[in-house]
């Protein structure tokens, strides 16, 4: 699987987790949580998922929220354990990593390539870009028919996480998935 | 840190600085169902959320330093008036729409600044929990700007509104950039941020805004603190009874 552009240590790290092939089976199984509000991505995906460790029959799975206020981390909790319990591991832990923060630039290639096919635009540039720290409105290209005559509608859409766009050219509003 | 002393200090600013995002998120969150129009009406829940959730890791990291078998519920629910310590500009009712947008401004000004110096905060929980809000505030302070531009240099109604706003708020800034004892000697530790150090910044933000709105800046002539001491304004009692009456009235419950 390839990752977004962005080579952070961070990024190495989740990557290095990863590659663990003792925990191959339990990495797999988490691929079968998909976040609740954006059920084409999973976990893996989203940059949501850091690492997986096995200790005896104690597993503990280690997340990082995206939005300090994301109303979904509860049942992305639940359903990590859901999955993991019916697969017969009894002792599931889910801790919360908080440094470093979730960025957007961990969101996947496959995931970035699943947002467009779903209707959402995906991040446009590397969350350090000097546009995206300067607040500049970033070209968001249309997931629908690919224009770039877009207009920010509203700096939030259906969660946090998004903001509301609008097509100028096949005047569909989407959603755009916000770099931070 | 084996101090007992420090550790209380610790204790009470990390539940004072989420007391403010408690109270800010409260008042934002009474707009849901509100809003002027439905995409604001999203933006103003999803601003109180990042408020509450920033709350709720404070609280959290409070509960487990202090040890006392506390968890963050038990902190947000059972206090009292005078054991909130939060400042007083994040209890004020929400006013008009440009009322609220006013200290939005003022605030997500001062948490930009507030949180960039908090990241580098010797105590690594804050320092994490600073690097998470500070991306947050960032585009808080992109959207209450462009409000403010867009109700200030807007119609003759909008502009004067926009400036009632801030002559009527501008009194309870000045506690932003307030340092009490305990909070100094956290600073002097590199624990804590040294707030009155930001005001040339924050000035600097807010004054181009202000410009740019066409707005005047207030003269600065009152100024109203007490919230870190627990004296607050008649407000925040309203405030808490709505936000505790489901703890009060059914002590323990859970969902």
């Amino acid at each position: 699987m390839t990752t977004a552009a962005a080579i952070t240590p961070a990024a190495t790290g989740r990557r290095q987790a990863r590659g663990n092939p003792a925990l191959e089976q339990l990495w797999d199984l988490l691929d079968q949580v998909k976040d609740p509000e954006i059920p084409v991505l999973t976990l893996w995906d989203l940059g949501i998922l850091q690492d997986v460790e096995q200790q005896g029959d104690a597993v503990v799975v280690t997340i990082t929220t995206t939005y300090s206020g994301c109303p979904a981390m509860d049942m992305i909790g639940d359903d990590i354990r859901q999955v993991l319990q019916q697969a017969g591991y009894a002792n599931v832990t889910v801790r919360q990593r908080l440094s470093p923060a979730w960025t957007t630039d961990w969101i996947s290639a496959e995931g970035r390539h699943k947002l467009r096919e779903f209707g959402i635009a995906p991040p446009v540039e590397a969350s350090g870009s000097k546009s995206a720290l300067l607040g500049d409105k970033p070209i968001v290209p249309c997931p629908l028919c690919a224009s770039t005559r877009t207009e920010r509608v509203s700096e939030f859409g259906s969660t946090a996480c998004k903001a509301l766009y609008r097509c100028e050219d096949c005047r569909e509003s989407f959603d755009y998935f916000k770099c931070i | 840190m084996n101090n007992p002393a420090d550790n209380t200090a610790l204790v009470h600013y990390a539940i004072g600085l989420a007391d403010d995002a408690l109270t800010l998120g409260h008042r934002l969150s009474e707009w849901c169902s509100n809003g002027p129009f439905l995409e604001e009406d999203l933006a103003q829940a999803n601003v109180a959320l990042d408020f509450i959730g920033r709350a709720r890791m404070l609280y959290t990291y409070a509960a487990g330093i202090e040890g006392r078998g506390r968890g963050e519920d038990d902190i947000a629910y059972r206090r009292d008036c005078r054991e909130y310590t939060n400042l007083l500009i994040n209890e004020l009712p929400r006013g008009d729409f440009a009322d609220t947008m006013a200290r939005q401004l003022l605030v997500d000004a001062f948490d930009v600044e507030f949180f960039t110096a908090l990241t580098v905060s010797a105590d690594q929980t804050l320092a994490a929990i600073a690097a998470k809000a500070i991306k947050e505030s960032r585009y808080h302070l992109r959207r209450s700007r462009d409000w403010v531009i867009r109700l200030g240099d807007g119609s003759e109604e909008s502009h004067q509104r926009m400036q009632r706003g801030f002559d009527r708020i501008w009194g309870y800034s000045h506690e932003l950039f307030a340092m009490n004892a305990a909070e100094q000697g956290l600073a002097d530790a590199g624990i804590a941020v040294d707030r009155s150090s930001l005001r040339s910044a924050w000035d600097k933000i807010v004054d181009a805004v202000l410009a740019e709105a066409t707005l005047a800046r207030p003269a600065g002539d009152w100024a109203v603190q007490g919230g870190r001491d627990g004296i607050h304004t008649e407000h925040l009692g309203y405030l808490l009874a709505e936000l505790q009456f489901m703890q009060r009235a059914y002590p323990g419950l859970q969902w």
